[in-house]
């Protein structure tokens, strides 16, 4: 891959430094499918890049019509020029088990704690400590280099990274700022210690260059408010925003001067009835009553979806499209995602 | 396309039945909780009854479509239009205080100071995860015995799952009264988990290192100042637990016709079922039912020809242009009541009400109404 500065400039940091995407946005927005739809355009022509889910919904599975993925980092996607999707299933239980036994070798301990309640205790009531294990799984993945086995300071630092990119698969803006900010989270909990050193660690990758927050919006009032809300809460913690991904965007069927009419209740039902005439539909005159209210519902909404993106322009970050697929998403439907993605300059 | 045997969830039924004490609205994250909530209570405020509607949102979007600066831990009243039978109030769920107030209600001043003061408390009731549906059910549980409502409306707390609404009160219930807490909470020198057999000392190791002394000091002066004061968290869970299993409780389910919010209420429903819970109804918001008319004969497929026959002579873009949003329309539709057909077919008998979607979301009162008449008329046949 050519690094020129021919192309289009890549949009919200999306190649420069930034290797951890996370991805966020009002739930029903599609951020799953975003999300998957990124990590697959940032493995084009030949990346190697990781897709983290934390919200236990097994949403990649489902997306992927599959059934539920383990715990591990497995391949799941071939990219047309080399480029791999891995894909991760995070569980906040697992991930901690695992890293008892990794930082205190206890594999036994883990047994005992889980018949006390600690297990359950820590990834299901304690503040913050569910979420410093879920992003800790993806900064550590951040951070690994090749030739390691799991630990990323056990490779030289000189070794190229294993991952080129991990996106993930967020909790939605209501929940992010919480989520991310997790040092703070833990401090009720936690105010020294390993838990402590631990949360500092995943802070210091999301606080630094490499990490980008996302967010996926819809052409409609909440989701672009949430949208707003959210980048200022991000930008409060003094965390880098990337790109507003506006998803499931219908294409225009009408021209200015009909959207203009039928936006007012004015659309020509002669015209209208003399088109579906030649189209040899039957009682063309009633049907184009129906119709001409079909346009007028699509026009206002038209109306209203230009607000509102004029409105989620005025934020200041690169805004790129993602058209609304019939028959919902599959894989076939994620390649044509990725490479809108890519063609809008999406790429490591 | 037949839609399976399908039975109207009638919202005027269930808010005029003076039997309904409580409307529980839960579903997954985005699909409208909050604004069903709010039309319910509105609804049933104008056809006569004393209504107050909790909500748990720290959006604060029920404040802002009642057209409240704020709202706190008390029920503030909410001005409805001259003619309205009976009364609304509002309240957002302050989950610390009202953890504060049961500290103080259950204990003397001296105790309830010392409680207040833990710094173990303090982040207990401020950011244990449960402690929002603890409170929420704790303070549904105030409201009703109270005796000032006909009918409580709550909106259930944002939370990963639905089903966070019944099951963290438990799981923090548990946690406060179980092993872990007393063992954390024992001197250090007891012993008295020495029936935990293999790992122990590991554990008490790594905890303390874990956590830090502090930590378990804090705890430990929480657990003993605690202990005197209360029968127990769990039983207190469950008790509000039970007051959810009674007749006068009604769950509304809430949607919209997207797979991810479908197979939440589905599960949700499922619950409820094995919890004898009652369930009301599910409620769809944001459909795209079809007009009735000629238009709803005219299929997409057939649509899509005609504009095709068209496009090939360009000689009328506008029936063109209106053919092809005709056929996306159909096909947004068809794809809506595969999806509660789906539902229904697996759940038989869930009666269903359908909000069809608004240009524009609702920001006020009458919004709330519109949403409330849909709700009260809705069929979703077609």
């Amino acid at each position: 891959m050519s690094e020129g500065e021919d192309g289009p400039q890549p949009p919200g940091g999306a190649r420069a430094k930034a290797r951890l995407h996370i991805v966020t946005g009002k739930g029903g927005t599609g951020k799953t499918t975003v999300a998957a739809a990124l990590a697959q355009a940032l493995a084009s022509g030949g990346g190697r890049v990781l897709l983290v889910e934390v919200e236990g919904r097994q949403g990649v599975a489902t997306l992927l019509g599959g059934p539920p993925l383990p715990y591990e980092e497995r391949e799941m996607v071939s990219v047309p020029g080399g480029g791999t999707v891995c894909v991760l299933a995070a569980d906040a239980e697992a991930a901690l088990l695992e890293y008892l036994e990794m930082f205190y070798g206890m594999r036994r301990a883990g047994q005992a704690l889980n018949r006390l309640g600690a297990v359950d205790f820590a990834t299901t009531i304690a503040p913050g400590l569910r979420d410093v294990l879920l992003t800790g799984k993806a900064t550590e993945a951040v951070r690994r280099r090749r030739g390691s086995r799991r630990r990323a300071s056990d490779a030289s630092p000189k070794a190229p990274f294993h991952y080129d990119a991990v996106v993930m698969d967020a909790p939605p803006t209501g929940r992010i700022a919480r989520f991310l900010n997790v040092n703070s989270e833990v401090a009720g909990l936690a105010r020294v210690g390993p838990v402590r050193n631990h949360a500092d660690r995943v802070m210091e990758v999301i606080r630094s260059e490499q990490t980008r927050v996302h967010f996926v919006s819809l052409l409609e009032e909440m989701p672009a408010q949430e949208t707003r809300d959210g980048i200022a809460e991000i930008l409060g913690l003094g965390l880098r925003v990337g790109m507003v991904l506006v998803n499931m965007v219908r294409p225009p069927l009408l021209d200015e001067a009909d959207l203009a009419a039928a936006a007012e209740g004015d659309t020509d039902p002669d015209a209208l009835s003399a088109g579906l005439e030649e189209a040899r539909l039957e009682a063309p005159g009633e049907l184009a009553a129906a119709l001409a209210g079909e346009v007028r519902a699509h026009a206002l909404r038209v109306r209203l979806e230009r607000r509102v993106r004029s409105g989620l322009e005025e934020l200041g970050r690169p805004l790129l499209e993602l058209p609304l697929l019939e028959g919902g998403v599959d894989r076939a439907a994620l390649d044509v995602l990725a490479r809108r993605l890519a063609e809008q300059g999406v790429r490591r | 396309m037949t839609p399976a045997a399908q039975e109207r969830l009638d919202a005027d039924a269930l808010v005029d039945d003076p039997g309904t004490r409580i409307i529980v609205c839960c579903g997954a994250g985005g699909v409208g909780k909050t604004t069903t909530a709010a039309a319910l209570g509105l609804r049933a405020a104008e056809r006569g009854r004393r209504t107050v509607v909790i909500t748990v949102d720290p959006a604060r979007r029920l404040a802002q479509s009642l057209g409240l600066e704020s709202l706190d831990n008390t029920p503030r009243p909410v001005p409805l239009s001259e003619g309205a039978a009976g009364s609304m109030h509002a309240m957002m769920l302050d989950m610390k205080r009202t953890f504060d107030e049961v500290v103080e209600q259950h204990a003397d001043p001296d105790r309830a100071r010392q409680i207040l003061a833990n710094p173990f408390y303090q982040t207990l009731s401020t950011s244990f995860s449960g402690t929002q549906e603890y409170m929420a059910m704790e303070k549904l549980g105030q409201l009703r015995q109270s005796g000032d409502w006909d009918l409580i409306v709550v909106d259930t707390p944002p939370s990963r799952s639905a089903l966070d609404f019944l099951d963290a009160p438990k799981r923090l219930g548990r946690f406060l009264d179980g092993r872990l807490i007393r063992f954390l909470s024992a001197p250090a020198s007891t012993g008295a988990f020495r029936l935990l057999g293999a790992g122990f000392n590991l554990v008490t190791s790594a905890i303390g290192r874990i956590v830090g002394a502090q930590l378990l000091d804090d705890l430990r002066s929480f657990v003993s100042a605690f202990d005197t004061v209360f029968g127990g968290f769990q039983e207190r869970a469950e008790r509000t637990y039970r007051l959810l299993r009674t007749p006068g409780t009604a769950f509304v389910v809430v949607a919209v016709p997207d797979t991810d919010a479908m197979r939440e209420a589905s599960y949700f429903v499922d619950r409820l079922a094995t919890d004898a819970m009652p369930l009301a109804g599910l409620v769809v918001n944001r459909t795209h039912p079809l007009p009735e008319g000629p238009a709803a004969a005219l299929g997409a497929r057939e649509a899509v020809a005609a504009a095709e026959s068209l496009g090939r002579s360009d000689s009328h873009p506008l029936a063109s242009a209106a053919l092809r949003l005709h056929a996306e329309r159909v096909r947004t539709r068809e794809r809506e009541c595969r999806l509660r057909d789906a539902l229904l077919s697996s759940h038989g008998g869930v009666r269903v009400a359908e909000v069809a979607a608004l240009p524009e979301d609702v920001h006020d009162l009458a919004g709330l109404r519109g949403i409330g008449e849909a709700l009260a008329s809705a069929s979703g046949d077609r």
